[in-house]
């Protein structure tokens, strides 16, 4: 009995260990996708564009889920609570000491690094789907720790806070919904490539070498207790950053906008993009953006019954997700290319 | 040229701009959304997500424009109703609120739910000069005409609910000690701040007892053990339909027989009182403002057969007793005076001086005396409710209407 729940307990979590070059994206297919997503705003409207920030900021949330599942190995159902605290920071710094809300992003980032530090020290000692229950309370506990008295002069309790949207800086005849797409395109940008640089770098060969066999890991000197810390810190300091910029892209923060569903929203955007592939945020964010709407288009009454059923199909069909099809892509762009 | 020429062009330059000018007048005037065969009417409500319960006041309004279409339209424009799902969550509420004017563009937003998702696009609306009309929440800040001349509420708001039940208080028990239950939201707050600026100074010394729930909780009943404890005579009962039929029934279980004053979100015979026991509910007082549906005093009412047979012809799904179905209903009603008041000249500026324009408008769905009643300076369209008595097997309307407006 014991020693099954033993098993259990010390068991690999069940990621399945991503080689590091398949991590990312070619030079030429990034270029590519760059260019659509720096061009594509020029020919829609300001709805569709607001649209595509949302679309990457939900993807440097699923992006930072995916460097703390798929590259070491944790789970966490709790990302909507350091989502909610950047959003927060950003929202009060802003609105109660009109701090420029450029500058309230990396504070952002640094107090949910913090705070995603000292919460990965209880969770040195848990794993697997203890880990992800232990998550999921401080995602259940976020939105009434939002409303408590004590800070309701802060946070504005359970009216929330409205925040004023910025203006494109320098006199540029840019609409403020244009504006912040690029303001958070360059961003994003700059977190991928981060992020990417992490997981080449020796930090993340540790953390893969956790994610895959944690003793191993540990006699050849990597510093477990440090690595798992950090790798949760990083990932919820990306997920601040992508909180501080839903705040301003919404113009509005509630406590009802960082519940639970906000949580598995980006669990399930992480696994639709593929679990360790980092292009795949995207994907992921895409999925848990506009299949909710289509959902709702096909029946209002069952629209959480289709998204049940299309979502199933996604995983039925393609397990890995995203990187499932790029890489069947791949395979077939080959084959045409040599004939 | 000479001078006399020069004034003869000039004047004909004015006349040929009267004459244009005056042509444009005389012409129909339309905004987005509206045209000679359609208005698009924007919605958002929660379909799914924890506030699903209140997606059927979405589907009522849609079968009562149903009706409306069926019967020749408005002015000979046919209702098209957009309504989407926000969820209950904010940053969702946004993102449709634009689809909505920038994708679809609707004319109005009209009857979207909830606190926060409203406060949520408030400023969005007012910037774009969209109405956000007859919103569904009872906050008191909707009526707010100076700084959001693009949003208007609709039911009697929380603030002034409670407010008349202190004020009774005052009145008829001066000396009570009142034992308080909320919810810990935006709406409870909500209540308990209009209960308190009610009884003003004396609220310290009256309120023995305060206790608050999450909405996420399974039950109450601690907290009912905990008020009685406080040796309370006046409970004020400000909680959801479930909760509130639970505290009713432990009540009467724990022996604790307060004067009991429930908040009119839980006034309903169909799923409170009967649900709790008709016999533990007697003597409770509240307030209301619509007609309830299952109470047999309206059975021949004139407004609730219109009801009953719009129920039966474009609404067969709908149930009778919820409550939602009565408040869609009635808030459709508004829109429709509303937009018929509007005649040919459609555009979103018109839309809001008509709504501000609302004299002693009666609704089928509303109390007998209770009126809608709109100023530029007044957005808060209804405004009076009526005390009531649970009795028997129904709610006993006492005293006269009565009226407690509170600016946001």
């Amino acid at each position: 009995m014991s020693a099954a729940a033993e098993d259990v307990v010390t068991e690999a979590p069940a990621v399945e260990a991503v080689p590091k070059r398949a991590m990312t994206l070619g030079l030429g297919t990034s270029l590519v996708v760059l260019a659509a997503l720096v061009l594509a705003p020029l020919f829609v409207k300001n709805f569709i564009i607001f649209q595509m920030t949302m679309l990457l900021i939900y993807g440097l949330a699923v992006l930072a889920l995916n460097i703390l599942t798929g590259g070491s190995g944790q789970f966490s159902l709790g990302q909507s609570a350091f989502y909610a605290v950047g959003a927060y920071t950003s929202a009060i710094l802003m609105e109660h000491f009109g701090m420029n809300y450029a500058l309230t992003l990396p504070i952002a980032g640094i107090i949910c690094f913090g705070f995603g530090f000292v919460f990965g020290q209880p969770a040195l000692r848990l794993s697997g789907v203890y880990l992800a229950l232990a998550t999921f309370a401080l995602a259940v506990a976020m939105p009434q720790l939002l409303k408590l008295n004590f800070f309701e002069h802060w946070t504005g309790g359970v009216q929330g806070l409205v925040v004023t949207k910025p203006d494109a800086p320098f006199g540029l005849s840019m609409s403020q919904d244009m504006w912040l797409y690029y303001f958070t395109l360059v961003i994003a940008i700059g977190i991928y490539i981060a992020s990417v640089n992490l997981l080449k770098s020796r930090s993340g060969r540790a953390f893969m070498a956790i994610r895959d066999n944690e003793i191993a890991a540990s006699a050849m000197g990597v510093d477990v207790a440090l690595y798992k810390t950090l790798a949760f810190g990083v990932s919820a300091g990306i997920t601040g950053v992508a909180g501080g910029l839903g705040a301003i892209a919404v113009q509005f923060v509630a406590p009802d906008s960082y519940t639970i569903t906000l949580a598995i929203s980006l669990f399930l955007g992480m696994v639709v993009g593929g679990v360790g592939w980092l292009p795949g945020s995207i994907v992921g964010s895409a999925f848990i953006i506009f299949v909710p709407n289509m959902a709702e288009h096909i029946s209002k009454g069952l629209s959480g019954a289709v998204f049940g059923v299309l979502l199933f199909l996604v995983i039925f069909l393609v397990p890995h997700g995203a990187r499932q099809v790029a890489i069947v892509a791949q395979q077939m762009l080959g084959k045409l290319t040599k004939r | 040229m000479s001078t006399i020429k020069k004034l003869a062009v000039l004047s004909a330059a004015f006349g040929v701009l009267a004459a244009s000018s005056s042509s444009v007048f005389a012409q129909k005037k339309y905004d987005p959304g509206a045209s000679d065969t359609e208005i698009k009417i924007g919605n958002i409500m929660p379909y799914s997500g924890p506030a699903s319960a209140y997606g059927v006041i979405g589907k009522t309004e849609e079968a009562y424009f149903k009706k409306i279409n069926a019967e020749g339209g408005i002015n000979g424009r046919k209702i098209n109703f957009i309504s989407y799902d926000d969820g209950y969550s904010p940053p969702k509420t946004v993102e449709q609120a634009r689809k909505l004017v920038e994708s679809d563009e609707a004319l109005i937003v009209f009857n979207p739910l909830g606190t926060p998702p409203n406060t949520a696009i408030q400023k969005y609306l007012n910037s774009k000069k969209v109405p956000q009309l007859f919103v569904a929440t009872g906050a008191t800040k909707w009526n707010d005409p100076k700084n959001f001349p693009w949003t208007m509420g609709w039911q009697p708001n929380y603030q002034s609910e409670t407010v008349i039940y202190a004020k009774y208080i005052l009145k008829n028990f001066p000396n009570a000690k009142i034992g308080i239950l909320y919810q810990n939201d935006d709406y409870g707050k909500d209540y308990l701040k209009g209960f308190k600026d009610g009884l003003g100074a004396k609220a310290a010394s009256m309120i023995v007892a305060e206790e608050s729930y999450e909405v996420s909780q399974p039950t109450i009943d601690s907290h009912i053990v905990k008020l009685k404890a406080s040796g309370a005579d006046v409970f004020m009962n400000i909680t959801t339909p479930k909760f509130a039929a639970q505290a009713i029934k432990k009540n009467a279980e724990v022996g604790w027989k307060p004067t009991h004053f429930l908040n009119n979100v839980s006034a309903s015979i169909g799923a409170v009182m009967k649900p709790a026991g008709f016999e533990a509910s007697q003597g409770i007082i509240s307030s209301a403002y619509l007609k309830d549906t299952s109470d047999p005093q309206w059975k021949d009412d004139a407004g609730m057969k219109a009801f009953d047979e719009f129920l039966t012809k474009y609404f067969p799904e709908g149930n009778r007793i919820d409550g939602n179905v009565i408040y869609g209903y009635t808030a459709a009603q508004g829109l429709v005076h509303v937009l018929k008041a509007c005649g040919d000249n459609l555009t979103r500026e018109n839309v809001m001086k008509q709504a501000a324009n609302i004299k002693g408008l009666e609704l089928g769905g509303l109390l007998p005396g209770i009126k809608v009643n709109t100023s530029p300076t007044d957005f808060a369209p209804i405004s009076q409710v009526q005390l009531q008595k649970f009795k028997g097997e129904a709610w006993e309307l006492f005293g006269e209407v009565l009226s407690g407006d509170v600016g946001g």
